[in-house]
């Protein structure tokens, strides 16, 4: 079982590093929203993958609380990344109504 | 250690403003005057929480009575209440000039929320004892930072704070790898654990130096060290005056302070002399670099944002100093430098940020060409922006003249003289931007004979400007007293 959790721990370093990739080189702003979630889900994959203590023992708690916490934050800041969006969407609709 | 009255400071300095940000949010009517209570009261927990830490040395307060690996731990040395006494009297001045900058009854409304709530991060990010609060007050930190700065509404503030958003954002998912890193090498989050065990275990060298990489490259994102300061300019220059003071002076001063204690506290063992050259050369850069756009910028507040950057730099230069010096009378001097650097920053920047919003509500631009005759109306705002640019620069007898005077000593003392060139020349453009928007204040308009103009407004720049040149400066010896007592825990 080790295997899956290095394969696991691996995939969130992967998805971690395609999410830093993918917002460093796109421009727009949902691209960049979307990129940064899946840098986040990345770490929170490797934080699952820590929490694995054999098969015989439950899993180490801290880590999902961990994990717990870390979607909150990123609903809350995906949710004002995407209303300034919507601003700023707004505000450039009205110049070219001008 | 547990008498609670001692320790219960710990806690208000946290637990007031969040009460407060609940209120004002509640009770939008009164939101004025309850945002200044709760000023208030957190100013004064902050200072009882000071006063406190001078008693008794560090306060350490594990919360529920949790097991350590597993419970909320609040902490603070010495170093951490010098600088949560800054940011909470800023922060009190910064109030107290909110109550009359904003006046349509929307943006009083979401500014004391907003406001209360970075304030309580801040002072979260500071006590936090573990790395992963650390990390939920980072977050707390920046989206309260980005909501307070695209308050204005306007365009260019709302693309600047969305930038600054997504890359604090970054930043600190960047942080929270380091974590993940760290929690699997050493199966804990509470920093003086998780310090004694990566000393123990030079074997894990690689994991740590992995994370510190990914934890200080976030951090430096978010303290905009150069050439991570992209963001920070626009960002600051179009937020209301007493944001751009709140962020200029205390929110990236945070990140810093993060850095400063990952890097003290937690890495020490396998912090190289190589990555301290680095990240100093980089503030090097951003010495020179910040200053020179400060000099071209054409608005007050630019200049001011940009005078920003420079000044994070020279907090970098610290770094290699501190490498090359055993511990001793010599690092502590260092260290206090340090640290009088950064308060006098936080208190000066605060009071050019509300001067120059003074300016530019009066003159309805802040152009700095255009100046003259606005700048010369207003004598107290005028003083306190020639003030904050003499501490800026660093005369005698501003905190950062001692700062920087300790600053070459040691960079003579330990063969960096080089850095001894760079300070010269920041020193000097900083002179340069400083007395460029001074020599438009004295025009040929009569001089008036009022001197404070609008006292809600102009004193509290005037206090903080006056707290940076002649308290830090004349009476700065408590604070080698205070960084005495709290570097029993942490250090070297």
């Amino acid at each position: 079982m080790l295997t899956a959790q290095f394969l696991y721990g691996g995939a969130g370093l992967a998805l971690f590093v395609l999410g830093l990739w993918s917002f460093l080189v796109h421009e727009p702003l949902l691209r960049k929203i979307i990129a940064l979630n899946i840098t986040g889900a990345g770490v929170f994959h490797v934080l699952i993958a820590i929490a694995y203590r054999g098969d015989a023992a439950p899993p180490d708690p801290v880590p999902h609380a961990l994990v717990l916490t870390g979607i909150v934050v990123a609903v809350s800041a995906t949710a004002l990344a995407l209303m300034l969006g919507a601003r700023l969407q707004d505000a450039e609709d009205e110049d070219r109504s001008r | 250690m547990s008498d609670p009255l001692m320790t219960a400071p710990l806690v208000l300095c946290i637990a007031l403003p969040l009460l407060g940000a609940l209120l004002v949010t509640a009770l939008p009517r009164w939101s004025v005057s309850l945002g200044i209570v709760s000023a208030l009261a957190t100013a004064g927990a902050a200072v009882a929480l000071t006063a406190a830490v001078w008693q008794q040395g560090t306060l350490h307060l594990i919360l529920g009575g949790w097991d350590a690996t597993l419970a909320i731990a609040l902490h603070a040395d010495g170093l951490a209440a010098a600088l949560i006494l800054m940011v909470n009297l800023v922060g009190l001045g910064i109030s107290v000039y909110a109550t009359d900058y904003f006046h349509d009854r929307l943006r009083v409304g979401a500014f004391w929320p907003l406001w209360l709530l970075l304030w309580a991060a801040l002072n979260g990010l500071f006590l936090a004892g573990d790395l992963f609060n650390l990390y939920v007050m980072l977050e707390l930190l920046g989206i309260a930072a980005a909501a307070l700065g695209a308050l204005t509404g306007n365009r260019d503030a709302v693309a600047a704070n969305l930038r600054y958003l997504l890359v604090g954002l970054l930043g600190s998912i960047s942080y929270l790898l380091g974590v993940a890193l760290l929690y699997t090498a050493h199966g804990t989050l509470d920093l003086g654990l998780v310090a004694q065990r990566i000393a123990a275990a030079p074997e894990l060298f690689a994991v740590d130096a992995a994370a510190m990489t990914l934890m200080v490259a976030g951090l430096a994102l978010k303290a905009a060290l150069f050439p991570l300061h992209f963001w920070l300019p626009p960002a600051h220059a179009n937020a209301p005056a007493p944001v751009s003071a709140a962020l200029s002076a205390l929110v990236v001063k945070a990140a810093f302070y993060l850095i400063l204690r990952l890097w003290l506290d937690l890495f020490w063992p396998i912090t190289g002399m190589a990555a301290a050259m680095l990240l100093a050369s980089l503030g090097a850069v951003a010495i020179v670099w910040g200053s020179w756009r400060a000099l071209r910028a054409e608005r007050l507040k630019l200049l001011a944002a940009y005078s920003t950057v420079a000044q994070i730099g020279y907090l970098f230069l610290f770094l290699p100093l501190l490498t090359a010096t055993p511990p001793g009378p010599a690092r502590d001097d260092l260290l206090a430098a340090l640290l009088l650097m950064a308060l006098t920053h936080g208190f000066a920047k605060a009071g050019f940020f509300l001067a120059a919003g003074l300016v530019q509500t009066h003159a309805g631009h802040d152009r700095i060409d255009d100046l003259g005759g606005t700048a010369q109306r207003l004598p107290a705002t005028t003083f306190a922006i020639a003030m904050a640019g003499s501490a800026l620069i660093g005369l005698p007898p501003s905190g950062s003249f001692i700062g920087k005077w300790l600053l070459m000593q040691s960079a003579i003392a330990t063969g960096q003289w080089w850095w001894v060139v760079v300070v010269t020349t920041g020193s000097l453009l900083a002179s340069a931007y400083v007395f460029r928007v001074l020599s438009r204040a004295f025009g040929l308009e009569p001089t008036p004979v009022r001197f404070v103009t609008d006292a809600r407004a102009e004193v509290p720049a005037l206090t903080l400007a006056l707290v940076s040149v002649a308290v830090l400066g004349l009476a700065s010896g408590p604070l080698w007293r205070l960084l005495e007592l709290g570097s029993a825990g942490g250090g070297a």
